[in-house]
């Protein structure tokens, strides 16, 4: 604790002028000394068992909430969630559904790179490729071709997959850290290239002008016709952005469970051992990463086409790093777990918007917390062991 | 027992780098019985086991299998034709249940019902996982994680089992027992064993044959018992002065 504030002083007291002003960082001070003083109060009374009124009725409380949590069946909880989820921008404005639309867009993203790090166990940090690979094809042929979203969007996810494997195949004879340098690499090259090559995707300007995607619905208004409509509400993006986040989840739960799945676990433990046991190691590593590019692949194509621009800076190595930390924070190989992960490092960041410029400083400090106290995640995988009790019934 | 060697390594050669690991093994395995290969530390008896299985490329050399060339083919293609490997360390899978371990065992077979089949066979053969079936591997003591390498093998229908140093840091009574059912495979099933171990005396009381590596060469082969009684085994391997 004292190191923090060490590492805090000189920040707290330092504007980005010059100027000191160490006054104000003292109430700051304040602040941080009587939040800890009071908790420390809290630690001691709970140590002398004067407390033990209140621990108890939670205790309790929390045994009760517990039993009925697990008397009720999964899919109410999941039906409930869905519901909430539809009903979401109905109740809400721009900014909550903007908001929304970004969680989306990153629980793609992260379950997508959940297959290649939480069940293959590849570290990936050039993952981002894939998403601007995804969203570059659904501009270009948008712009070029007007081909709308629909279309684009399997097109998106091929290119993408493509790309997986272009990068999956020199690096599949990687370990660990060698690989994570690699595909860092990788990531990188796909940034430049994106950056450098003006005929194609004009450069750092980026490409503007993306049609947003469109749906055809019957019109009865002077006979019967049909109409095309494109969504640029944002109402309407936060649908189609759910309906591709439901996809991802369900396809990766299937992916999960799927005999292929249990082998990408069993590379992740033991890569020679799989081998040993008549798993294609270098084929299963290959599909990892192409299906991870698929998701992202996706996730991409509805960026392009909800931003309606992009440029090679949406695509740096921060947005994998922040990709990363979703996977790791909510939980590895868990899905409930990466949902959780994106929801929290797109929400906080929000919510911590009042400390303007300790915005950073506190998530960084909030995912340290969280680390050192529940280092497998949020929600931890229970994998493999709930399924085979399940199957015993 | 046929005249057909059911493995035959002719001359292989091995190397990490600039270093020789094998330098021409020769050596011939028949259907039904239990060989030994013992040795020293670093003599190359895991290296013979792991180019058997593809996992080593040779430098040299050829490898049958039921008269059929298996050097240079993938290492994922050996289990279907039923060789599988028990390998040095155990090596199971530490984050997957017991259940899945065993199930990656079988994981080229698509016969569901001889696989349920299979792993109560396995489950017959050992008990105690049967008790642990849900738990995870990594949490098992270090004789159950030898017994969970050995099923999770077995699960493959091996015709010949490889097993490397399957005594490993292994309390005395767990290896008399792992060895029992070493036997029990190889007489009820009739699966060819080739076993590696440094443990010479128990491996030599086991097998019927034995084969002695040091540094990268077979410098001895023989009946299990006339090596059993071999007055130069006794004194390198055995301990006796």
């Amino acid at each position: 604790m004292l190191w923090l504030f060490g590492l805090l002083w000189p920040l707290l007291g330092i504007h980005p002028d010059g100027t000191l002003s160490f006054a104000n960082a003292f109430t700051v001070w304040f602040y941080i000394f009587s939040a800890t003083f009071l908790i420390l109060v809290a630690v001691v009374f709970h140590k002398q068992g004067w407390l033990n009124w209140i621990s108890h009725s939670s205790a309790a409380a929390r045994a009760r909430i517990a039993a009925t949590y697990s008397r009720t069946p999964q899919w109410v909880w999941i039906a409930a969630l869905a519901l909430l989820a539809v009903v979401f921008p109905m109740f809400t404005g721009r900014y909550e559904q903007d908001v929304a639309i970004n969680v989306l867009v990153y629980i793609c993203l992260g379950l997508g790179l959940n297959i290649v790090i939480g069940l293959a166990g590849m570290l990936d940090l050039g993952y981002i490729a894939f998403y601007g690979v995804g969203a570059y094809t659904y501009a270009l042929l948008s712009i070029h071709f007007g081909i709308p979203f629909w279309l684009c969007l399997p097109v998106a996810a091929f290119t993408a997959c493509i790309a997986g494997c272009i990068i999956g195949y020199p690096t599949l004879r990687m370990r660990g850290d060698y690989l994570a340098i690699v595909t860092l690499g990788f990531g990188e090259i796909v940034r430049i290239i994106l950056n450098n090559w003006m005929q194609l995707t004009n450069g750092p300007n980026g490409i503007l002008g993306i049609k947003a995607p469109g749906i055809y619905f019957p019109s009865l208004a002077d006979g019967f016709s049909i109409e095309h409509l494109y969504l640029k509400k944002l109402q309407f993006l936060y649908y189609v952005i759910l309906l591709l986040a439901i996809f991802t989840i369900l396809s990766v739960r299937r992916l999960n469970i799927s005999r292929i799945g249990r082998a990408w676990e069993a590379i992740r433990e033991d890569e020679t051992a799989a081998e040993l046991m008549g798993v294609n190691t270098y084929r299963l590593k290959l599909l990892a990463y192409a299906m991870g590019a698929v998701f992202a692949g996706m996730a991409g194509a509805f960026f392009a086409a909800r931003v309606r621009f992009v440029s090679p800076e949406s695509f740096t190595f921060l947005e994998s790093a922040t990709v990363l930390a979703m996977v790791v924070l909510g939980g590895m190989a868990s899905i409930p777990g990466v949902i959780l992960g994106a929801l929290a490092l797109i929400v906080l960041p929000e919510l911590f918007r009042e400390f303007e410029l300790y915005r950073m400083l506190c998530l960084g400090g909030a995912m340290v917390v969280m680390m050192v106290f529940k280092p497998s995640g949020f929600i931890a995988a229970k994998r493999l062991g709930r399924r085979s009790e399940e199957r015993e019934g | 027992m046929s005249t057909e060697p059911i493995l035959e390594l002719r001359d292989v050669h091995t190397s990490y780098g600039n270093i020789k690991a094998l330098k021409g093994i020769s050596l011939s395995v028949y259907p039904g019985e239990i060989v030994s290969i013992i040795g020293a530390n670093g003599a190359g008896k895991s290296t013979t086991l792991m180019s058997i299985c593809g996992i080593i490329p040779l430098k040299q050399g050829e490898i049958y299998y039921n008269s059929q060339a298996i050097h240079g083919k993938a290492a994922d293609l050996l289990p279907p034709m039923g060789l599988c490997q028990v390998p040095e360390g155990r090596r199971i899978f530490p984050r997957l249940s017991v259940e899945d371990n065993l199930e990656m065992g079988a994981f080229f077979r698509k016969d569901k019902v001889e696989i349920a089949k299979d792993q109560e066979h396995v489950f017959d053969l050992f008990p105690v996982l049967k008790d642990r079936r849900h738990q995870h591997g990594g949490t098992l003591s270090g004789g159950e994680q030898q017994m969970l390498a050995i099923g999770r093998a077995l699960m493959s229908r091996p015709r010949l089992l490889l097993l490397d140093e399957p005594s490993l840091g292994l309390a005395p009574l767990i290896v008399q027992k792992i060895f029992e059912i070493i036997n029990e495979i190889n007489r009820n099933v009739g699966t060819t064993i080739l076993l590696v171990e440094q443990n010479a005396n128990i491996a030599l009381q086991t097998a019927k044959r034995g084969y002695v590596l040091e540094t990268g060469t077979i410098v001895m082969e023989d009946d299990a018992k006339s090596l059993l009684n071999n007055p130069e085994i006794r004194k390198a391997y055995l301990g006796e002065a």
